[in-house]
């Protein structure tokens, strides 16, 4: 390998391009899975680059190479940055060179003021004595250069998200940025703040400054990127010039969709025949506030049902309100100001809590185990029944047999890995932990269960596994959803498929009837 | 070692608050509010002893009650309610007895914590009673064994072989049965003993066998999974937070019927004890791990030291350097090794 000093130029194979960064055949690794195989990324000098791929196809491992967040040396492949090849040993390296990445969740401190926070870790100061003059007039500059009408002093807490991303681009000017990386800027913005974004992307454009864009809202892109590079399972599948003609402008969409999903549905589904009764639960017209943020809806009118038998898919991407939608009917665990009316069995049921949510039959499975779905410093056994003690419970006393019993059953039935009950859950793998969370929600004797991404984090022979356990349920009348934003497997599980969009139900297909294109389509349909 | 009672009683309900994740600073004051209460309910006013003990005792639920709001309801961290009680009832301490120290308890009140019972049934310098209640009680331990390992059997769990079953029986027999024969030919079955023994018995049961024990340790070990699975985080804050000021009360009462007298300045420092005791036995910083019979032998180790410090007439300013290097040796020990036993997973 060869070393080089940092900043020094060096003559180049190729010519000097125009490009200001080539990332060739890059390869990482994470224990036990290939995050990126061999994925190339070409961007211009002075271009807005967009990286458009499904949920895990590998755009923010991409981007955490290209910024030092995994350190040069972990990862096959080179970087070449304004032609030089380029090892960054962390963040601080990357910035030098004037690349800065905006993260999804935004890293500023609410307590903190606008300019406070703008320069953060850059702090104006002499001798170690902060010049609030400086900092706020500067501030004030780099306010006015984003188009932000906030006083410099204003605590950032105080703004909105759309304000807030501005505050973080104003922080990345400061650092000299030539390449600024925004990892899905518009996600949580109204369309306003989002027209607003990406005007001033474009500005910055026009000042020099190369961007790269990672977002799902292919409108947006088809709207302001100069090339697109679509990222499938951790593959490049190609780059496509957005700089076409304005009769052609209509086919870009369609060939982002196409490369995003563009895989076929392997034999990973087991076979199923449904046999669909009567309707077990329904909600009409479901609204739901953020939790902080006053006014923002996150779930807007959604209305849905599943009957006995049925398997349920719900397709949405991430922020889509999607998990928001499933924990706000699961005892009000999300949100606030939510209105509107569910039914069990024909009837209406009040889900107010968590416990009444439970006796009304309903069971959710949380797409994050390890936040929300278990207590991994305990063992199975406890786990197991800590949503149905009072089951294992006679006369206040809780029977650690029978306990035992339980975890035991399941443990054969799902097919759990692990030589006893008493075994610590934070111990097992992905897949058997996954079991473990649903042997506690099979346990509650459910009508309707909630399954969020029940495979992330599983690997492929435990996926069929939990596939198979899906079909038995649904089998024996139980009512399931199944959120997903893998498009083959809510295509694989599902009878039907509702599709989500920022907060709102876009779309009710037949799975016979469903395309990856289409339900793409209405999940990227944005709100007109 | 009695002397150390009431430390033992805190610490077990610390145990529990700490593996909510929770801490509570404000059980010496609280001691010392409710043995001020007692005080002025028997002496000052010459009411009968027990009606003193149930003022007391009420005295810690509504504490309880209050810190618990605080806790459940509000949302304040339990740190600063109880930094807040701490101030607090230490402030209504003094104001309850004047600023001066109330003197003496009748002989029944003191009986609760340096009686004994002795001479019951009589028996010739050997007392009876305790040799009884000794043996009954190893009958009674051998029984429940038996239970279990049929329960065991029944639902097909492994069991040790039945020579190694009666081995274990009998090694508790004799230790039991040795104990008594000391304290039957001494002075008799100390009075708060027998207080301790329930107590650490019934809160062993509730949290190891009962729902809100359960429920205790499922928020210990992740809240936000505990409350997805149904449980009610408030109320169990609330009543955790309302039986550790019941428990402050009882140890209050053996406080005060132990020195004989409720002084403005009592149970100064208990909490750190209670705390420290918590976790010399095993108890998680982070909460969702700790035993009640851990906490007991975190403060029975605590008092060994005290005692053999001062019989070797190491002075109190060294003797605070050693304890305080145990507590924190303890909970390093229990930090490394749960470090390591994550790397190893």
């Amino acid at each position: 390998m060869r070393r080089r000093i940092a900043g020094a130029p060096c003559p180049k194979e190729g010519s000097l391009t125009e490009n200001i960064l080539e990332m060739r055949s890059i390869t990482k690794r994470f224990p036990g899975v290939v995050a990126l195989k061999d994925v190339s990324l070409t961007v211009g000098e002075g271009e807005i680059h967009a990286i458009c791929g499904e949920n895990g196809a590998g755009k923010s491992t991409l981007m955490k190479v290209l910024s030092g967040v995994e350190p040069a040396g972990t990862y096959e492949g080179e970087i070449h940055y304004r032609g030089r090849p380029v090892r960054f040993a962390g963040v601080n390296d990357s910035e030098a060179e004037g690349i800065v990445i905006i993260h999804q969740e935004l890293a500023l401190v609410p307590h903190l003021s606008i300019a406070e926070n703008i320069f953060l870790g850059n702090e104006q100061a002499t001798a170690g004595v902060i010049s609030w003059h400086e900092t706020n007039a500067k501030a004030a500059e780099l306010l006015a250069r984003v188009g932000l009408k906030e006083k410099p002093v204003t605590p950032v807490g105080q703004l909105g998200v759309g304000k807030q991303q501005l505050v973080e681009i104003a922080k990345a000017l400061t650092k000299n940025v030539s390449l600024l990386i925004l990892d899905e800027p518009t996600a949580a913005l109204n369309d306003d703040d989002s027209a607003h974004l990406l005007g001033l992307i474009r500005g910055l454009r026009d000042e020099g400054v190369t961007s790269i864009i990672i977002s799902h809202k292919l409108g947006e892109i088809a709207a302001v990127a100069d090339a697109t590079t679509v990222i499938r399972d951790g593959s490049t599948i190609e780059t496509i010039d957005m700089r076409v003609p304005a009769e052609q402008k209509h086919t870009l969409v369609p060939r982002i969709i196409k490369g995003m999903v563009g895989r076929d549905i392997e034999n990973l589904y087991p076979e199923r025949h449904a046999e669909i009764g009567e309707e077990i639960f329904r909600v009409e017209d479901w609204h739901v506030g953020h939790p902080t943020q006053a006014g923002r809806t996150v779930v807007d009118g959604a209305a849905l049902n599943v009957r006995a038998g049925e398997v349920v898919g719900i397709a949405g991407l991430m922020g889509a309100g999607r998990t928001e939608l499933a924990m706000s009917l699961f005892g009000r665990s999300y949100g606030r100001d939510i209105s509107g009316t569910a039914y069990m069995h024909g009837r209406p049921v009040r889900l107010r809590t968590v416990s009444e949510a439970i006796k009304a039959g309903i069971a959710y499975v949380s797409e994050d185990r390890k936040q929300y779905g278990l207590n991994l410093i305990q063992d199975i056994r406890t786990n197991v029944t800590a949503a149905s003690l009072e089951k294992v419970t006679h006369g206040g006393w809780i029977n650690g047999n029978e306990e035992i019993e339980v975890a035991e059953r399941y443990r054969s039935s799902l097919n759990i890995k692990t030589p006893t009950v008493m075994a610590q859950v934070g111990k097992l793998s992905g897949g058997n932990q996954q079991k473990v969370v649903l042997s506690k929600w099979l346990y509650t004797g459910p009508d309707l269960l909630i399954l969020d991404e029940p495979t992330r984090g599983v690997d492929v022979g435990a996926k069929f596994e939990i596939y198979s356990i899906i079909n038995e349920l649904a089998a024996a009348g139980k009512a399931i959803i199944v959120i997903s934003s893998e498009l083959p497997e809510v295509m694989g599980l599902s009878d039907r498929i509702y599709t989500l969009s920022t907060g709102r139900i876009t779309g009710e297909v037949a799975a016979q009837d469903a395309t990856q294109e289409h339900l793409m389509e209405l999940m990227t349909m944005e709100r007109e | 070692m009695l002397q150390y009672s009431y430390i033992l009683i805190l610490a077990i309900g610390m145990v529990l608050i700490i593996v909510a994740g929770h801490i509570d600073l404000s059980v010496g004051s609280v001691v010392a509010l409710t043995g001020a209460v007692a005080a002025v309910v028997v002496i000052g006013n010459g009411m009968p002893w027990w009606v003193g003990v149930l003022a007391a005792l009420g005295t810690g639920v509504l504490v309880g009650l209050w810190q618990g709001f605080w806790v459940a309801y509000v949302g304040i961290p339990a740190f600063i309610v109880t930094l807040a009680g701490m101030l607090i009832f230490r402030g209504l301490t003094m104001q309850v007895l004047n600023n001066v120290s109330l003197s003496p308890f009748p002989k029944e009140y003191q009986y609760i914590s340096g009686g004994f019972l002795n001479g019951i049934l009589g028996g010739n310098g050997y007392d009876a009673f305790t040799l009884i209640l000794a043996a009954a009680l190893v009958v009674v331990f051998a029984v429940q064994q038996y239970r279990g390992r049929m329960a065991k059997l029944k639902y097909k769990q492994p069991v040790e072989a039945y020579p190694l079953f009666w081995l274990k029986n009998a090694a508790v027999a004799a230790v039991v049965m040795a104990f008594a024969w000391q304290l039957a030919h001494s002075r008799g079955l100390p009075v708060v003993l027998i207080l301790l023994a329930a107590l650490v018995l019934i809160y062993g049961f509730i949290s190891q066998r009962t729902i809100f024990g359960r429920h205790i340790y499922a928020m210990g070990g992740n809240l936000q999974a505990a409350q997805l699975s149904g449980v009610k985080t408030r109320r169990v804050n609330m009543l955790l937070f309302v039986n550790m000021g019941l428990l402050s009360a009882v140890a209050g009462i053996v406080y005060s019927a132990r020195s004989n007298s409720a002084q403005p300045g009592a149970g100064n420092m208990f909490e750190l004890d209670a705390i420290a005791a918590a976790f010399i036995g095993g108890a998680a910083v982070t909460g969702g791990v700790g035993k009640v019979h851990g906490a007991i032998i975190g403060g029975l180790i605590m008092a060994v030291m005290s005692n053999g410090m001062s019989i070797m007439g190491i002075d109190q300013s060294t003797q605070s350097v050693v304890r305080g290097v145990v507590l924190l040796v303890a909970v390093a020990f229990d930090v490394w090794n749960k470090k390591r036993s994550q790397s190893g997973a």
